[in-house]
């Protein structure tokens, strides 16, 4: 039985994030019409406030492949990816990306993509990163920055880490950004930026942290993937994240003082039985399918490790327009998946205290090594150190040969039996 | 005394064999104060470890003859062999004489191990290895030499003696001798490959991840010796290039099966570390910088490192079919190997752009089944002959 209400109403968030991607997708396909360049970069350390002192429009590849997943157009791109010669055992992003391009770059909303002017590769977190940009020069023969973020293999950031990539944003990547945009750089402009994106990531932590309160008024994992949209792409350092995360403080707020749980596709969560943290990236294709096993059973995520795929502001880094190269060195050094294995384990270890959750819950994806070798040994490591139970799951992120529901939604039911004999008998809902 | 290539490769294969690394635990044993220092492919400066008084142990996974019980349950099905074997390994403390372990930066796989590494195994030194990926002095030598240096430090704690720059460079100096005889058998190879079968410089070359470096020139020595005396017959084999496999290795019935189908293997990828740098690094001046000037400037090419200039993608494997006048290139790349098979649609794309015939297989360095193997590049070789311009 469903354990939630039917009306779903959207919030002005809502609206407001959706307006804000369909103009992203608007300037880019405006970008060659008004004479503005384009950059492409991924999620991961990306450097959207310095792109925005060039007056460059942002493309997001990995941003395409999940939208282009839910919409369910990417099981036909990554064939025709496959069929050009793409290996079946490689990261479905890439191939969903290159599919789209040789069926004509026709992007999520329907409209041309244009061709990026820059390439710009933050190599954060993710060896396939490299390979990917060099497999799109190989498309679009435009010009490509490399910004090469060293992995904290020792679990810390050195000064030497920071320097390299200092240097490298000052001796390469700004020079080329004014060489393609035709733009000075203006540190002051970056300050500004920078000093904008901090105070979205005040409230945006504000309301990740919301989710340690009983009933969680959010879902940090299926909720949180629409929450970091603006912080993780193309407008992090803008006056409209700035508004968009005020915003969303503001209704979690409300949702917080009148005891309600999180928002669902299907209306408001009513009833609170388990309490998650989960690891690894959802998948795309059949999100609502997926999300839907969990609400159905009153399972509310209460953090996670996706929503840090593009910084771990919850731990106290800002960016900071005092040292505004330094805060962009340390902001791509920090990323969750350049932490490295122990790091993570902590990470996570720390969150199902500090969240109260009943337990960890692994999403391993096929396409990702990135965050998924190692994964089993997390589960075990945080399984013994918490005491809590742990399941594993596997999915992928934009092929739809990869989400067997049957299993999965089995795996789900048998998981929170588990937790319910644990605690001696089945849950009692925490009412909203 | 002249020793036959019947007998140095019967050492190699006696090394090969030794998944309990006899070798290097009797190297240890055998005075005070030895380290061993593991390493993953596909390149570390063994110059340092060899500097540190320490003994550089490539570990290149179980291959065909470990049976992996406990490192199958560490990773998905979708995840190479390599890291399962390697887990195996350690696990069945066939490893346990190892002090420090290196995880170069070859992919996310080999990355998180090290982390995996850290935990499973707290009392070796665990060291993710991270080279830089931007290629100028200023930038990516600045930092390249820190982590050389901080690497410097670790192996000097891990021994418990200063690693000098006197001693390094004498290690250089070693290290550069081996790299030239390393090259001097690939020519060989390449010019007569009949003497020089692609199985035996296989087992020869893997020697190195093992022997101490002088032992291991002395070994290349006496096979080049051996082997241009030795008469064999001359087959009417296509020449190729097999690329692909500079992590997990393909199993040696592999490689036996591409030349009993009628391939000569006159260059390859395996174990570049043994010949990463392709002139030799200077012997005067800053070790370090030296090392660090090489590793920039003069070192291969591969999938796990970047290419700044598009226009240099995949020449790197034309020239080497040039250089050893081969008639195709054969891919063979590891399941699931994300570097290998995500380069390969550019490497293929450059080989196509130049005339070179190329074929594609996965395996894993436990594949059992060859006739497949053997059946593709059968009809590769015969397609060569029968169709390529003369």
């Amino acid at each position: 039985m469903s354990a939630v209400q039917t009306a779903v109403v959207k919030d002005s968030s809502m609206l407001k994030q959706k307006e804000m991607i369909s103009g992203n997708y608007r300037k880019l396909e405006t970008a060659k019409a008004e004479g503005r360049k384009v950059a492409a970069t991924f999620v991961p350390g990306n450097l959207n406030e310095l792109i925005m002192c060039f007056d460059m429009a942002n493309n997001l590849p990995e941003i395409n492949a999940i939208q282009n997943g839910m919409r369910k157009k990417t099981g036909a791109y990554i064939m025709e990816a496959e069929k050009r010669g793409h290996s079946e055992d490689v990261c479905t992003y890439v191939k969903a990306d290159l599919g789209m391009i040789a069926k004509g770059n026709i992007g999520p909303d329907g409209q041309q993509l244009p061709n990026p002017d820059l390439l710009l590769l933050s190599y954060t977190g993710c060896f396939t990163f490299m390979k990917w940009f060099e497999l799109l020069r190989d498309q679009y023969h435009c010009e490509t920055a490399m910004l090469h973020v060293p992995y904290q293999g020792d679990g810390r950031i050195t000064k030497n880490m920071i320097s390299y990539v200092v240097r490298q944003l000052r001796e390469e990547v700004i020079p080329k950004l004014e060489r393609v945009s035709g733009v000075k750089f203006d540190i002051d402009r970056l300050r500004e930026n920078l000093r904008r994106s901090a105070r979205a990531e005040e409230d945006f932590v504000w309301v990740l942290e919301s989710a340690k309160s009983r009933p969680s008024p959010i879902d940090a994992y299926f909720g949180g993937v629409y929450y970091i949209g603006p912080i993780f792409t193309a407008f992090r350092g803008s006056e409209d994240a700035v508004e968009y995360y005020r915003m969303l403080r503001a209704e979690i707020a409300d949702r917080l003082a009148n005891g309600q749980g999180p928002v669902t596709p299907s209306g408001d969560m009513k009833a609170e039985r388990f309490r998650l943290v989960v690891e690894g990236p959802p998948n795309w294709t059949s999100f609502r399918d997926f999300w839907k096993m969990f609400y159905d059973e009153g399972a509310v995520v209460v953090a996670s490790s996706y929503t840090k795929v593009g910084g771990i502001y919850d731990r106290g880094f800002r960016h900071d327009p005092d040292h505004p190269l330094e805060s962009l060195a340390e902001y791509c050094l920090g990323c969750y998946t350049n932490h490295n294995l122990p790091g993570r384990i902590d990470l996570l270890a720390q969150y199902i205290e500090e969240y109260q959750a009943d337990g960890l819950l692994i999403n391993s994806i096929k396409s990702c090594n990135s965050f998924s070798a190692g994964q089993l040994l997390m589960l075990r490591e945080i399984e013994r150190r918490t005491g809590c139970p742990g399941a594993f799951i596997e999915s992928d992120l934009v092929d739809p040969r990869y989400f067997s529901p049957a299993n999965i939604k089995n795996r789900l039911e048998s998981y929170f039996q588990m937790i319910d004999q644990r605690r001696g008998g089945p849950s009692v809902a925490h009412a909203a | 005394m002249t020793t036959s290539t019947n007998e140095i490769v019967a050492t190699c294969q006696a090394l090969f064999d030794d998944l309990s690394f006899s070798y290097a635990r009797e190297w240890k044993s055998a005075a005070p104060g030895r380290i061993v220092v593991g390493y993953m492919p596909f390149y570390v400066p063994r110059e340092l470890i060899h500097a540190a008084g320490g003994l550089a142990l490539g570990v290149l996974g179980g291959g065909d003859q470990l049976e992996v019980i406990q490192g199958d349950a560490y990773y998905q099905s979708y995840i190479c062999r390599i890291p399962r074997s390697t887990i195996e390994l350690g696990v069945t403390n066939r490893l346990d004489f190892v002090d420090a372990m290196l995880f170069p930066s070859i992919c996310d796989v080999i990355r998180n191990l090290s982390g995996m590494w850290q935990i499973m195994f707290p009392q070796v030194r665990s060291r993710y290895f991270d080279v830089p990926q931007n290629f100028s002095d200023a930038v990516g030598g600045a930092y390249y030499i820190h982590e050389l240096n901080e690497l410097r430090d670790m192996l000097a704690e891990v021994s418990g003696r200063p690693v000098t720059d006197e001693a390094i460079r004498a290690a250089t100096g070693l290290y550069n001798e081996n790299r030239r005889l390393v090259r001097e058998v690939y020519a060989f190879r390449a010019r007569q490959p009949w003497k020089a079968p692609a199985s035996e410089v296989y087992l020869l070359m893997r020697a190195g991840m093992i022997l101490p470096v002088d032992e291991h020139s002395r070994m290349l020595r006496d096979y080049l010796d051996a082997a241009a005396a030795d008469e064999r017959p001359r087959r009417d084999n296509s020449r190729v290039v097999v690329t692909g496999a500079f992590c997990e290795q393909p199993p040696l019935n592999l490689i036996k099966s591409i030349e009993l189908s009628g391939c000569y293997i006159v260059d390859d990828d395996f174990m570049l570390v043994n010949r990463w740098e392709q002139e030799d690094v200077p012997t005067e001046g800053d070790p370090i910088a030296n090392l660090a000037d090489s590793y920039l400037h003069h070192s291969a090419s591969t999938a796990a490192k970047y290419e700044p200039d598009a226009s240099q993608k995949g020449l790197f494997l034309v020239d080497a079919v040039r250089r050893t006048r081969a008639e195709g290139v054969i891919f063979a790349t590891p399941s699931f190997c994300d570097p290998a098979l995500l380069d390969r649609p550019m490497l293929q794309r450059v080989l196509a752009a130049n005339d070179i015939p190329y074929i594609a297989f996965k395996y894993a360095e436990n594949s059992g089944q060859m006739q497949p193997i053997r059946e593709q590049a059968g009809t590769f070789a015969d397609s060569i002959k029968l169709w390529s311009t003369p």
